[in-house]
């Protein structure tokens, strides 16, 4: 499998999930696990350039497919991707336990659609929950990353 | 580990697949597994093998047939729904497409994985029955049709048979009134009470142990829908009133 463009081991044992892989194999933490059931949204990845959950994959359903984890978005020491720029910006995270599934998200319908209506906005991020900060500041922020990535 | 053991097997097509299933004991297939995998991980469901189908291409297509849309078992039901031989065909279908949890989930999740699931309270099950559709189901011992009226059986609990791959759904070329509605806690849950109407077909979900078709003049004649979490029988079947007067104004 790929992720973030770099060739990496595939799992060998099928039971183990694509987060747990990404975690506990490859050292990406960056993926957050939450509920583990495809609820909460925190372990969002890209596969193939669209989201899942990867709570909600095996990781060896990913062999042969393209991984993108919020690693992906801006290397270690380097400046902020324009959409966590933006989350940044806006208060779009407090805890930010849940924010890794909303940046992969918003970059996935950035991608796709880079000037998002409002109810686009709350489509895309429909299935991700967020304990603290608020829905109100989520959406401001990705309406703040779709001016920033748009320049 | 969230799973208990299993062996895991990804045939490369349908073929394989069925002889898989005929061969294996206590084998479960897999698709999307948006249904499957979390009741892998809470252990609700600990089948001694898996056939992941994902990599059958053949399973991946939309095609028209017999006057309808054939959709094959690998079709993502993101897919399915921004379709556009779906959305001329049966416009109906994608309309209920987009009150099937997130975008996040119809990313992964198969249009005929939900059918095969068989949730009671599940927007596809009921569609398909008020549309009057069908799946094929194939094993070794052959291929069968099975009607939207005989494919749902209980919650949770199709007609198909432990060898059989549900391998297509077909929907009907439907453009007349159609309209689907239903309450729930929050955006994307399974319903508390749903309706779907094609024509004159009403489909009522959520409200018995599987979908079924009502009659419009009195559409929670003979269910008895169990209570919720704040949310009695009787509420339920008040808001059952409400979806199905919404779904006959359309």
């Amino acid at each position: 499998m790929r992720v973030n463009g770099l060739e990496r081991p595939d799992a060998t044992d099928p039971r183990l999930l694509l987060s747990d892989h990404l975690r506990h194999g490859l050292g990406l933490t960056g993926t957050h696990v939450g509920c583990e059931h495809g609820v909460c949204g925190c372990c969002t990845v890209l596969l193939d350039g669209h989201p899942v959950r990867s709570c909600l994959l095996l990781a060896v359903q990913a062999r042969g497919h393209e991984v993108s984890t919020v690693e992906g978005l801006a290397a270690d020491g380097k400046p902020l991707h324009p959409i966590q720029v933006a989350f940044n910006e806006c208060h779009g995270l407090q805890c930010g336990f849940c924010t890794p599934g909303f940046l992969m998200v918003t970059s996935a319908l950035l991608a796709t659609n880079p000037e998002p209506s409002e109810a686009e906005i709350e489509e895309a991020i429909s299935g991700n929950l967020c304990r603290c900060t608020g829905y109100a500041g989520i959406r401001r922020s990705v309406r703040r990353a779709a001016e920033l990535t748009g320049r | 580990m969230k799973p208990a053991p299993f062996e895991y097997h990804s045939p490369a097509s349908v073929a394989e697949a069925l002889i898989l299933l005929a061969e294996l004991e206590d084998a479960k297939v897999l698709a999307g597994g948006q249904s499957l995998i979390p009741l892998l991980n809470f252990r609700l469901a600990r089948p001694a093998h898996l056939v992941d189908i994902n990599e059958i291409v053949e399973l991946g297509r939309i095609v028209e047939r017999d006057g309808g849309i054939a959709i094959g078992a690998n079709v993502r039901q993101a897919d399915a729904q921004a379709d556009p031989l779906v959305r001329n065909r049966c416009p109906l279908l994608p309309v209920a497409l987009g009150l099937v949890a997130h975008p996040v989930i119809r990313n992964r999740g198969t249009v005929c994985g939900s059918l095969a699931h068989a949730d009671p309270a599940a927007e596809l099950c009921a569609t398909l029955l008020a549309l009057d559709g069908r799946v094929r189901a194939r094993s070794l011992r052959g291929e069968r049709v099975i009607s939207a009226s005989d494919l749902f059986l209980g919650p949770m609990e199709s007609a198909l048979a432990a060898d059989e791959l549900l391998t297509e759904a077909w929907f009907p070329n439907f453009v007349g009134p159609g309209a689907i509605s239903e309450e729930v806690r929050r955006h994307g849950d399974f319903a508390i009470a749903g309706a779907v109407r094609a024509g004159d077909r009403l489909a009522v979900f959520g409200v018995a142990t599987r979908p079924q078709l009502a009659d419009p003049a009195d559409p929670t004649r003979g269910l008895s829908p169990s209570a919720q979490p704040e949310c009695s029988p009787e509420f339920r079947l008040h808001l059952l009133e409400a979806v199905v007067e919404r779904v006959m104004k359309a």
